[in-house]
Parts: C-alpha cells; structure tokens; sequence
C-alpha cells in the first residue's frame, strides 16, 4: 500500500511556537507540582497533577518534531511508571500491623503527623500521615502512563513507509 | 433500510426506558441514606488529619480501589505499548 | 417532574449510544463511547448534591453544609477507567487505518 510519507513534521513547527512551548514548560511543571503536592489541602491530588505534567510530553512533541522525538526513550519512562505503582502498594503495606491501607503516620508526631484541630483552618502542610507520599507516587505513574501513551501513538502514525 | 429501521427502534426503546428510569430518583438535592457520608465529614479530618475529605476517602477509607485503578491505568498504557510499538513492517499479505 | 441535571445526562448517554450505534466511521464511533462515559460521570457527581452545599474541603471552608465526598472519590475512577478504555480503542483504530487505508467499518476485512 503506497502512500506518501508526511514530512511536514520532520523539523516541528516554526520558531514562534518552539520558543512560547519551551518558555511554558516552566510554570506548567511548576503547576502540576503544587497541584500534586496539595492534594491533602486543596482539590485535585495525585491524578490530576500527573496528567497536567503529561502534557509537558505532549507539548515537546507537537513542538519539536520528529526527529528531535526519537530522543525519548520508552524503557526510561515505563520504568518509571513501575516505580510509582510498586511505591503506592508499598505505602499500603506499611500499616499492616492493623489492616492493609491504615494511615499508621497520622496523629503520630514524626514525619507527617502534625495534629489539628476540628473545623475550619488554614491549611498545615506536614499533616495527613501517609497520603502526600501516595499522592506523589500515584502522579508520578499518572504522569508516565498517560505520556507512555502520547508518545507510542505519535511515532507510530509519524513513521515512514519501508 | 431494514437495519437501520430495527437500531433506531431499539434505541428509541431505550430513551423510554431511561426516561421512566429517571422518575424514580430523589429530587435533585436531597439524597437519601446518607449515613455513611456524615460519618466521613464528621470523623475523617480527626481519623486521617487532613483537610480534603475526597483525598482521605480516595486513599485512606477506599485505598484498594484507587490501588486497582492504577493498576488498571499502566495495564492500559502497557497494552497500547504492545499494539504500537513494533519497529519497522512485520505483516505479510498471503 | 425530573430535574435539569438529569435531564442532561440522558440526553448525554444517548448521544452517545446513537453514534456508536449508527455512524459508519470508526473514529465517531470511539467519540461516541467516550461521550457516553461523560455522560455517566456527570450522574455519579449530581446524585451526592445536598441543597446550598459547599464543597467538603475544610481549608477555609464557608459556613455551611458539606456535600456528600464518597461520588466524588468514584467519578476519579471511573475518569482514569474511560480515559484507559478510550487509549485502547483509539489504538486499535490506528493499527486498522494503517494496514488497511480507510476507516470505514462495514468495509470486509477477511480475506478468501
């Protein structure tokens, strides 16, 4: 089946749109960020802030082209998406002692378990026991299963015909 | 013709049905048999020690499903990795 | 009588059956299931509503009575499920428009 090969996005787009995407990265990757490290405080959490960081993969791609896109390598962001899922079951393992997901750091005084009193306040940050940890690691898996897929997608349909 | 005339049947069939569904339901604005709800937003921020109840029912009170959905999340991503994925053409035509 | 927002998700969920019932590209087809899925999250969301309520959040919360947290925590799955449903479909549909040059689905594929 003889088709002709797609080379208007072998280079990207023009200067305009490299240069706004690679200025954006910035305070996109600072939002996702804050978006997944208040998850106990504020709405959203660790999905999503994992899908506005995926989008970071999506704006490199449609920016930078095809041939700058092979540079990104799938076993480094899968790898990554694995890390992330192995460390949530694992924060669910750590309060085994009473039942599978108990939440064995809050009200405790160590690490993140700040006590608070009832009713309205102004958020604390070092409180919630164990769910800021599950909510950067659910992010992170988030993060790398949503541009695992971005990117597969895009080098398959933007491939030449042998 | 005749196919098309059984689909639409069907589906005109369906719209009833949800149409007599939705009279059954509570007005808009008052559920009923919300005791399990009261008992998260009157304990969960003593229990959990956090703000956000919806956090601490999706990863402390419901933990195992948001577990699953994850998992279910990378089986995905690792699915359309093994659809996708080849290098270079693997088909014959015979 | 039934309300507004329930009305909304009929009309919702049938669109979204028609056209994966009755269009003939696969790609409207695919739209047509992802619209439907929309259409259940907006239910699942509007049955946890309590009259004048806020949201259930207590950094700086007004005055006033919580809705209910538990739809909200199922809708969070229920997004990330259609969301994996759609990626493999949508993957499937590039695999047959590049092996077979069109995508109509009533085109036979089976050879001999």
């Amino acid at each position: 089946m003889k088709r002709k090969t797609d080379k208007s996005m072998d280079d990207g787009m023009s200067i305009i749109v490299k240069v706004a995407a690679y200025v954006l990265a910035v305070p996109i990757t600072i939002l996702g960020l804050y978006i997944i490290l208040h998850g106990h405080l504020t709405p959203g959490g660790g999905f999503p802030g994992g899908a506005v960081i995926a989008t970071l993969t999506v704006l490199f791609l449609v920016a930078a082209g095809k041939e700058k896109a092979k540079a990104l390598k799938k076993d480094m962001i899968s790898f990554a998406g694995g890390v992330g899922l192995v460390m949530f079951a694992f924060f669910g393992f750590i309060g085994t002692g009473t039942t599978f997901f108990y939440n064995i750091l809050a009200n405790s005084g160590s690490l993140f378990g700040m006590r608070i009193p009832f009713g309205v306040n102004p958020g604390y940050m070092w409180t919630a026991g164990v769910i800021p940890p599950m909510n950067m690691a659910v992010g992170l898996e988030v993060a790398a299963s949503l541009s695992l897929i971005a990117l597969v997608m895009f080098l398959y349909t933007m491939e030449d015909e042998r | 013709m005749k196919g098309l005339l059984i689909r639409s049947l069907t589906l005109v069939l369906l719209f009833a049905f949800l149409m007599a569904a939705a009279l059954q339901l509570n007005p808009f604005g008052s559920p009923s048999h919300t005791v399990m709800d009261d008992y998260y937003i009157r304990n969960g921020q003593a229990e959990t020690a956090s703000n956000n109840i919806v956090s601490s029912v999706v990863f402390d009170y419901r933990g195992m499903d948001t577990l699953l959905e994850a998992s279910v999340l990378f089986a995905a991503a690792s699915g359309v990795v093994m659809v996708l994925g080849r290098r270079g053409k693997d088909e014959k035509k015979d | 009588m039934i309300d507004l927002p329930f009305i909304a998700v009929i009309v919702l969920i049938m669109l979204g059956i028609s056209a994966a019932v009755l269009k003939r590209n696969m790609i409207k087809i695919v739209m047509g299931v992802s619209i439907s899925a929309s259409g259940i999250n907006l239910l699942l969301v509007a049955l946890g509503y309590r009259e004048g309520g806020v949201a259930p959040i207590f950094t700086n919360a007004p005055a006033a009575q919580m809705v209910l947290p538990t739809p909200q925590a199922l809708t969070l799955t229920s997004i990330v499920i259609d969301l994996a449903v759609t990626a493999m479909m949508l993957s499937f549909v590039i695999l047959m428009y590049k092996h077979y040059g069109s995508t109509d689905s009533r085109k036979r594929r089976l050879s001999g």
